[in-house]
């Protein structure tokens, strides 16, 4: 149980997080409360969504840039399910999920069984995100161009509710589950095959590791997870259209989150949406306060900015930089990179 | 235990394993020397799966393993260690032996368990450290130790001292034999020869490719072909010559 | 489900795709350039283009430069603009690991294109010169001049790069560092700088393809992007790092997208490009024109 202490302290942290929202808002930080709901919720949907690249891309070292597949298709499940089948939200969500993750072991058999690594895994994700894009906006059952508009219905059985404090225990919900999964998966056996296979394939099928297998496992869940994310975004937002669920932009936000907050580590993905979200906020803030008026793109700006500043001065990402002061490390709260 | 029949390999119009054929009885430390380039390492991989021979065939116990892939080999009970010893970097070294220990124990406390046993057998302590902090000593024992976790019955290890001093040496020789008396085939490459000399039972001389030779250590030493493919043409006429002179 | 066309719609759809497609290769050769020296994928190569194009649209409305003038001060500042990215910021940052490489670039393209977005909003804007609609007749097709002036100028660069590869020094060091990286060095050649002038290469390269596009073609921030998938599509397809396979490929991609656009709809005729590109990359990773991998 030692092994999961740390994670449920900063849960519990979490759970406990809407007990200083009227200090924050007191202190001028957000406009409401609602202001300080929504940034969460968003920040917890993108958590969940680089929770998932973490897997394949930071234990697996599968740099996928398409990760906008998986969240599309969660998304696109969960709203066309409802909006055309009458699907309960809560019964879409698995299956969208598992839709979610079938679309990843196809991916994954096709890209692995081909020997793809490296950019030209990379590229080919990418390239699959985009056919998904392309489709879902030329395709009848989506919407089309017109994109998906689940009806507003609030109630618990429609998974949408009146208080966005719900919401964000929904979204906290998933994430927190996500972790001691990652933990879990950590210690076990899986989990340490995968680092092998990310360290060097070929060490590790001398060592009885079959690495096709162990990759397709290993996209398919992380896909299944990022998925569930494209799912609460559909809940959370009531539309989607094929930029929104296959753009680039989720693809992107995946796999900086974990990088800039500690590839392969079970914290890194939440640490890098708050940083990353929160730094794009306040960029934006800041520029609004000198122009006067909203400029697009700043965020992006920062986010592109951070990327390559971590890159080239903390590889490991901001859980290693705090590492390196060995004051996180001291206390057991943030695992190191694969270990435990 | 390892029966190799006419093996060869050509990448290209490079022969580089051509028509070998050995045999590595069981319980036995058997050795595989020659100049570098002759091909050992190539025989390496074509044994333990990484890649299939042009033409010949690979038997363990009896059964053609030809082109099986490595990580099934593992199954059947075949390890091997790697010339250039890369750790898993993200993980600490006994997480590094667990790696081959879960081939045969799913659970963490068992895997961890055969981990720090392993360990112990080959000299290595202060297990929660990164494996990266090793020195090459280190190194080679965790590569070795790797292997062991997966409770092979036959070991090929390819240059498991290569970079180490002599004193490193003197202290692995008989860390490989407490392995051998443990029960496990070996079948090493090995370039030091007083390690080869006091280990091994029989040896095989690769040279271009070929096998040139065959017996115990003191036979092969004495070999002029063996001589030659490592000194040069007309070397061992020379060092006769010398030794007479002298 | 194919409607069939009269054979002369479908001739000068395929002539059209042959112009498109040279500017493709056009944009493709730095990229495949790049690689074929670095063994990287710089993925700002689409945001670069995107910002020779805005470059471009500046010098046409504030100095009233013709497209075609602006070729000759805008090729020499971006070979600089090249240099100077890899060797001061590339480089450094990512110590020349792959990984780290594929994400510095990823990252300089998302700074690149947002800058440009807060700079010119998302607008899409367009030249209006005199000769935008002006027509060649060959008889049996009408082309556009722009483009063709672009398929024969892309053409005359492709062949120049070439010449500067085969016969100049510069040429050779690069040739030398593509080979054997190690060697090279050894020989005394600065490894660093011919990295950072095959990048400026490359990027003086899409100065190129930017001044031949503009006449014809529209920019917006996210303008680059549709390009660089065409141009990994074309490197990937033409053969990683091989200059003659991202000509014949950027041609052959240029007729595939055209008859697509004609036979499926312009919505769907990208699909054709992402799919060659898929199931290059899965059947075929060393290209279809046999470069070696």
């Amino acid at each position: 149980m030692k092994a999961y202490r740390s994670l449920l302290v900063v849960i519990a942290a979490l759970a406990a997080l809407p007990l200083a929202v009227p200090l924050l808002v007191g202190a001028g930080l957000f406009a409401g409360p609602n202001t300080f709901y929504n940034l969460m919720i968003f920040i917890l949907i993108i958590t969940l969504a680089a929770q998932g690249w973490n897997i394949a891309g930071g234990y697996g070292g599968q740099f996928s840039f398409g990760h906008a597949a998986f969240f599309g298709t969660g998304a696109y499940v969960q709203a066309v399910l409802q909006t055309r089948y009458g699907v309960n939200a809560w019964v879409a969500l698995p299956l969208a999920a598992l839709l979610g993750g079938l679309v990843g072991a196809a991916i994954g058999t096709l890209a692995f069984r081909a020997r793809l690594r490296g950019s030209y895994f990379a590229l080919v994700t990418l390239a699959f995100a985009e056919v998904f894009r392309i489709l879902a906006n030329a395709t009848p059952i989506t919407g089309g161009a017109a994109g998906t508009l689940v009806p507003l219905k609030i109630g618990l059985g429609q998974m949408q509710f009146a208080s966005s404090t719900t919401f964000f225990y929904l979204a906290l919900t998933f994430v927190a589950a996500v972790l001691l999964l990652n933990r879990a998966l950590e210690r076990s056996r899986f989990g340490a095959w995968l680092v092998a296979v990310r360290e060097n394939e070929d060490a590790a099928r001398a060592l009885g590791v079959d690495t096709l297998k162990v990759k397709l496992k290993a996209i398919t869940l992380s896909a299944a997870i990022t998925a569930v994310a494209g799912a609460l975004y559909t809940q959370k937002f009531l539309y989607i259209d094929a930029n929104i669920a296959y753009g680039a932009w989720i693809s992107v936000e995946a796999l900086l989150a974990p990088i800039v907050g500690g590839i392969g580590t079970v914290l890194g993905p939440f640490i890098g949406a708050v940083a990353l979200i929160g730094l794009g906020e306040a960029a934006k803030t800041a520029i609004h306060a000198v122009f006067g008026s909203a400029v697009p793109g700043v965020d992006l700006v920062v986010y592109g900015v951070l990327l390559i500043v971590v890159i080239a001065f903390a590889p490991r990402g901001l859980l290693g930089l705090f590492g390196k002061f060995d004051l996180f490390a001291r206390f057991g709260i943030f695992g190191k990179r694969g270990g435990r | 235990m390892l029966d190799v029949r006419s093996v060869t390999k050509r990448f290209g119009g490079l022969v580089a394993v051509s028509d070998v054929s050995l045999t590595v009885p069981e319980g036995s430390i058997t050795g595989l020397i020659g100049p570098n380039g002759a091909g050992k390492t190539t025989l390496f991989t074509l044994i333990s799966g990484f890649q299939v021979p042009t033409a010949g065939e690979v038997l363990f116990r009896g059964e053609d393993i030809t082109g099986r892939a490595p990580e099934r080999l593992a199954v059947m009970g075949i390890a091997r260690t790697f010339q250039i010893v890369q750790p898993f970097a993200g993980l600490s070294v006994a997480e590094n032996i667990a790696v081959g220990a879960y081939l045969r124990h799913a659970g963490r406390a068992e895997a961890m368990a055969r981990a720090e046993a392993v360990a112990a057998m080959v000299g290595l302590a202060d297990l929660d450290r990164p494996a990266s902090s090793l020195t090459v000593a280190g190194r080679k024992r965790l590569e070795l130790a790797r292997a062991l976790a997966t409770e092979p019955q036959l070991l090929l290890l390819d240059e498991v001292l290569a970079g180490l001093n002599p004193s490193e040496i003197r202290d692995i020789i008989p860390v490989i034999r407490a392995i051998r008396d443990a029960g496990v085939t070996i079948l090493m490459i090995e370039h030091v020869m007083q390690a080869v000399m006091s280990l091994c039972e029989h040896v095989h001389v690769l040279a271009n490719g070929r096998l040139i030779a065959a017996g115990t250590p003191a036979e092969v030493v004495g070999n002029p072909a063996v001589v030659e493919a490592y000194l040069g043409h007309g070397a061992a006429g020379r060092l006769q010559k010398g030794a007479a002179n002298g | 489900m194919f409607r069939s066309y009269p054979p002369q719609i479908v001739l000068e759809a395929v002539l059209n795709g042959l112009l498109t497609g040279a500017v493709y290769a056009l944009v493709a050769l730095g990229l495949t350039l790049v690689y074929g020296v670095l063994h990287i994928i710089n993925f700002a190569h689409g945001a670069m283009l995107t910002l020779a194009m805005f470059a471009v649209l500046v010098v046409h409305l504030g100095l009233g430069l013709d497209p075609y003038l602006a070729i000759l001060p805008l090729t020499p500042l971006f070979f600089g603009i090249g240099y100077a990215m890899q060797r001061f910021v590339i480089s450094p940052a990512s110590r020349n690991d792959d990984g780290a490489i594929l994400l510095v670039t990823l990252g300089l393209s998302i700074v690149l294109e947002n800058l440009l977005l807060a700079i010119f909003r998302s607008d899409t804007r367009s030249l209006t010169l005199d000769y935008s609609f002006s027509v060649v007749d060959l008889g049996f097709a009408l082309l556009s001049l722009p483009r063709v002036i672009g398929f024969g100028v892309a053409i005359l660069v492709a062949a120049a790069l070439w010449a500067i590869l085969a016969l100049t020094d510069t040429g050779k060091a690069i040739r030398a560092v593509a080979r054997e990286k190690l060697g090279a060095s050894l020989v005394g050649i600065d490894v660093n700088h011919i990295y950072a002038v095959t990048f400026g290469l490359g990027a003086a390269t899409l100065a190129v393809a930017a001044c031949l596009l503009m006449p014809s073609f529209y920019v917006n921030p996210r303008v680059g992007n549709a390009f660089v998938l065409v141009a990994f599509t074309v490197v990937v397809l033409g053969g990683m790092g091989s200059i003659p396979g991202a000509l014949v490929g950027g041609l052959f991609i240029g007729v595939v997208e055209s008859l697509c656009g004609l036979y499926l709809g312009e919505s769907l005729g990208q699909i054709g490009i992402f799919l060659i590109f898929i199931l290059v990359l899965l059947f075929r990773p060393t290209g279809l024109f046999g470069a070696k991998a």
